[in-house]
C-alpha cells in the first residue's frame, strides 16, 4: 500500500475513513448477489447432472432401444438381468481391483517420486515433465500406443521376447493376464498426476519443521514417516479420492486396448455399459448400469468426505 | 490525430468491413446452393474407394449442385457408433447395411426412410433393376428399407504353398471330419491352420453359424429365429456347438487370436502365417491391403473351397452363409442423395464394379463382366444356392447377434460348453 502516503494523524485521511461505511455481510445485503449468481449455477447443475440422472433412472425401468421414447415398461427386470450377468460381476471385480492397485501401487510410487523431485536441483523440471507427460496424453491415444507395445507379433513385447529368445506372451489375448496389462497402463498413465499433487503438497510444507527434525537426529526414513507423511495427510486423502473416483469411471483406456477383453476379463462398469447397453441397442439395461454406477460413486464420494476428509 | 484523418481512417475501416461481410455472404450463398450428400461406408481397400470416388465425381459433373462426401468408419467402430449417429444431426444420408434384424430394428425406430413407394413407382421401375431375392431380403413387414448393393458368401480361402508344404489337398476336404483332419495335418507340419479374429468375435461366429446351418438346416434355424419349438436348444444346434468345441480343442488358431481384430486376422493370412481363413468373397484384395508388406499373398497362391458338409446333417453343402448388403437411407436424406444412390446401384455402375472384381452385384444382369477368379467362384456358388442365410449376428438383431458372437468365441476357446452357449442364446432371444 505504498500509494497511501497520508500519515495517521492527518485530518483528511480520518474524514475519508469515516466516510467509508463497512457493510456487514447479512443475508439481506447479499440477496441481490445470490439472486443473480445462484440460478445460472443451479440451472447448469440441474440440466447436466440432476436431469440426466433422473432420466437414466426412469429409462432403467424400461426395455428401450434408444430411439424415440421408451414404451415397454419392465420394472426392475433390467437390474435383475444385470446382477445375474457374469460379465457385470467381473466388471465390478475389475473396478475394485483397479481401485486397490491404484491405492497400493500408484500412490506410494507417486509419493516416492515426489519426495525425490520435490526439491530444487539441476534437471528436476525435466524429470517432472517426463513423468507428467503420460497424464497429458489422451486416454484413447495411450490405449492405442500400448496396444501396439503389447502386440505379440510386431510390438515392443515381441521384440524384447525375441531378444531374450523366449516365446512372446500375447498378453492382451490372454484371459488371465489381460487385466494386469491394463493395470500396468493405468499406473503408467496416472502416477504423474498424483506425483504433481504431492510435489505441490510438499512445497507448501514448512521447511523449518523439517530442519528441526534433522537437527534432532531423525533419519531420512524417520523424517519421512513421522514428519512429511502426516503433514501431507490432506494431499494424500485428496489423491486417494481422485484415484478412487477415476478408477470407477475407467473406459477410454480399456476400449482401444482390449474392448472389454478376452471373455469379458477386462470389463469395467462403463465398458460394460457401452458394450452391453449402447451397442446392443439395450439402452434400458445401460441406464440400469448407469444408476448402479451413480449410487456407488455418490456413496463413496459422500462417505469418504464425511469420514476421512472431515478436517481438511 | 486530426479530426479529418480519423474520419478517413474510419471510412476505410467501414468499407473494408462491409466488403468482407458481403464476400462472406456471397460465399455462404454459393455454399448453400450445394446439396451435401453424406455417404458412410466401411470399405478399406484403397482401389475400391478410388472407384467410388470416380463414380461420385461422374455424378457430380452431371449434377454440379451436389457435393458427395465419403465418410469412413472401421467395421466394429461403425456398428458401435451407428445408433448414436442415426439420432444426431451428423447422421449420414445413407450408410452401409448388412440387413437382417439390425436393419429391421433401425427401421422400427423410425430413423430410416421408407423406400417402398420410390421403389414401386412406375410399375416397380426401380425395384426391377435388382435381383428379386435382393429386394426381398431387405424388405421387412412389407416395407423396403435399404437399397440393395451387393451379395456375398463366406467360404474358406487357403494358402496353396502352405497346403502343399503340409501335403493337404483342398479338393479332398468334403466333410467336417475331412476338415478336422486337414487341421491336424497342418498343425503336425508346424503350420498354423487357421487365422481367427477372436478380438472382433464375429469372424469366429461364421464357424458356429455354418455348423448350425449344416446340422439343422433351414427349418431349425428359422424356427429358432422365430422363437418356435425348442429354439436354440434344438439337439442339432447343440451338436453344432459340440463340433465347434472339437475344433477349438485342436487349437487351430494363431497365437493371440483372442485379441486379433479382423484387419489383423487378414494380415496374419496375408503374411503367410496361417493356412486358412473363413472369409468374405473379397478376401483376396483385403488380405493384400492388411498384410505387413502391403503385398500379401499372390493371387494364384490363394485357393478357395466351400464350407464342408456335415455327414448326416439336415443342411446341404450348397446352403450359403453370407451377406446381402445394401445402403440404408436415413429419414432426413435429400432427394439428391436418393438419386445418387439409385445411380450408384444402377445396372451400368454395378456392371463396372463387378467387372473390376469388387462386388457380386445385387443388380439384375450385371454379372457378365465378373472375371476375377475367386470372386467368380463365390458368385457361382451364390447363383446355385439352395438357402442363402444372412449373417447370424445381423439377422438375429443387435442384442441376440452379439450374444451369438460372444458364445462362439467362448465355445471355441473352451470357456463354455455347447449346451451353456445355446442356453445363453436362447435366453437372449426370449428377452427380445
Amino acid at each position: 500500500m505504498s500509494h497511501m502516503t497520508a500519515s495517521v494523524g492527518d485530518p483528511s485521511s480520518l474524514d475519508a475513513a469515516k466516510k467509508v461505511r463497512y457493510k456487514s455481510p447479512t443475508a439481506r445485503g447479499r440477496l441481490p448477489a445470490l439472486i443473480i449468481f445462484l440460478p445460472p449455477a443451479l440451472l447448469l447443475f440441474t440440466l447436466f447432472v440432476i436431469l440426466p440422472m433422473g432420466e437414466a433412472a426412469w429409462y432403467s425401468l424400461y426395455r428401450w432401444n434408444g430411439y424415440g421414447t421408451p414404451t415397454e415398461f419392465v420394472g426392475v427386470r433390467n437390474f435383475k438381468v444385470l446382477f445375474n450377468n457374469a460379465a457385470f460381476s467381473q466388471a465390478l471385480i475389475n473396478n475394485a481391483l483397479i481401485i486397490v492397485v491404484s491405492l497400493l501401487l500408484q500412490i506410494p510410487l507417486a509419493i516416492w517420486l515426489a519426495v525425490m523431485l520435490g526439491r530444487k536441483m539441476a534437471g528436476v523440471v525435466a524429470f517432472r515433465l517426463v513423468f507428467f507427460l503420460p497424464y497429458v496424453l489422451a486416454d484413447v491415444a495411450a490405449g492405442l500406443i500400448w496396444r501396439f507395445v503389447y502386440d505379440g507379433d510386431y510390438g515392443l513385447f515381441a521384440a524384447v521376447a525375441g531378444f531374450f529368445g523366449v516365446a512372446t506372451p500375447y498378453v492382451l489375448a490372454d484371459r488371465d493376464l489381460a487385466i494386469y496389462a491394463v493395470l500396468a497402463v493405468v499406473i503408467w498413465k496416472y502416477f504423474g498426476f498424483h506425483m504433481m499433487l504431492f510435489i505441490a503438497g510438499l512445497q507448501s510444507l514448512d521447511k523449518s519443521i523439517m530442519e528441526a527434525a534433522e537437527i534432532d537426529g531423525a533419519t531420512g526414513w524417520q523424517r519421512f514417516r513421522y514428519v512429511t507423511l502426516p503433514l501431507l495427510g490432506s494431499t494424500v486423502r485428496l489423491s486417494v479420492f481422485f484415484a478412487i473416483i477415476g478408477s470407477l469411471q475407467l473406459f477410454d483406456l480399456i476400449m482401444p486396448l482390449t474392448g472389454g477383453g478376452p471373455s469379458n476379463s477386462t470389463q469395467t462398469m462403463v465398458t460394460f455399459l457401452y458394450t452391453y447397453g449402447v451397442t446392443r441397442m439395450q439402452v434400458g439395461l445401460g441406464s440400469a448400469v448407469g444408476v448402479v454406477l451413480f449410487v456407488i460413486c455418490v456413496t463413496i464420494a459422500f462417505g469418504y468426505k464425511r469420514v476421512f476428509m472431515r478436517h481438511d | 490525430m486530426t479530426y479529418n484523418k480519423v474520419n478517413i481512417r474510419g471510412v476505410r475501416r467501414y468499407a473494408f468491413a462491409a466488403t468482407t461481410a458481403l464476400t462472406m455472404l456471397l460465399g455462404v450463398q454459393a455454399a448453400a446452393a450445394q446439396t451435401v450428400v453424406k455417404w458412410m461406408h466401411v470399405e478399406t481397400v484403397p482401389a475400391y474407394i478410388e472407384k467410388w470416388e470416380d463414380i461420385a465425381k461422374a455424378y457430380e459433373t452431371k449434377h454440379p449442385d451436389v457435393d458427395i462426401q465419403l465418410q469412413f468408419l472401421e467395421n466394429e467402430a461403425f456398428k458401435a457408433k451407428l445408433p448414436t449417429l442415426l439420432q444426431s444431426d451428423a447422421a449420414p444420408d445413407f450408410f452401409y447395411s448388412w440387413g437382417g434384424g439390425v436393419l429391421r430394428q433401425q427401421a422400427q425406430t423410425g430413423a430410416l426412410m421408407d423406400l417402398t413407394e420410390a421403389m414401386n413407382a412406375d410399375n416397380d421401375a426401380w425395384a426391377k433393376t435388382y435381383k428379386p431375392a435382393a429386394v426381398a431380403g431387405l424388405t421387412f413387414d412389407g416395407k423396403i428399407h435399404a437399397v440393395p448393393y451387393r451379395m456375398g458368401t463366406v467360404s474358406f480361402f487357403y494358402n496353396r504353398d502352405l497346403f502343399a508344404k503340409a501335403g493337404v489337398k483342398a479338393e479332398d476336404i468334403k466333410t467336417w471330419n475331412d476338415f478336422l483332419g486337414a487341421v491336424k495335418t497342418l498343425k503336425a507340419a508346424g503350420i498354423t491352420p487357421i487365422a481367427g479374429g477372436g478380438g472382433d468375435k464375429w469372424p469366429l461366429h461364421f464357424y458356429w453359424s455354418y455348423l448350425v446351418m449344416r446340422n439343422g438346416g433351414q427349418e431349425v434355424f428359422e424356427a429358432a429365429k422365430n422363437k418356435q419349438g425348442e429354439g436354440f436348444m434344438d439337439p442339432t444346434v447343440i451338436k453344432a456347438g459340440e463340433q465347434l468345441a472339437e475344433l477349438g480343442k485342436l487349437e487351430p488358431f494363431q497365437n493371440g487370436y483372442l485379441g486379433a481384430s479382423w484387419p489383423q486376422t487378414l494380415g496374419t493370412f496375408g503374411d503367410g502365417k496361417a493356412a486358412m481363413l473363413l472369409g468374405f468373397e473379397n478376401t483376396e484384395p483385403n488380405q493384400r491391403k492388411n498384410a505387413g508388406d502391403g503385398k500379401g499373398l499372390a493371387s494364384d497362391n490363394i485357393g478357395r473351397f466351400a464350407f464342408p458338409a456335415v455327414e448326416g446333417g439336415a443342411g446341404k453343402v450348397t446352403d450359403t452363409l453370407g451377406g446381402l448388403n445394401g445402403w440404408g437411407v436415413t429419414k432426413g436424406a435429400s432427394p439428391a442423395a436418393v438419386d445418387f444412390l439409385r445411380f450408384l446401384t444402377s445396372q451400368e455402375t454395378e456392371r463396372e464394379l463387378a467387372a473390376s472384381g469388387m462386388i457380386i452385384p445385387a443388380a439384375a444382369n450385371a454379372e457378365e463382366g465378373l472375371k476375377d477368379r475367386l470372386v467368380r467362384e463365390s458368385a457361382d456358388q451364390l447363383a446355385a444356392t439352395t438357402w442363402h442365410q444372412n449373417f447370424f449376428d445381423q439377422d438375429l438383431g443387435p442384442s441376440v447377434g452379439r450374444v451369438v458372437n460372444d458364445v462362439s468365441v467362448e465355445i471355441l476357446s473352451g470357456q463354455m460348453s455347447s449346451q451353456e452357449g445355446a442356453q445363453a442364446i436362447q435366453d437372449a432371444t426370449e428377452l427380445e
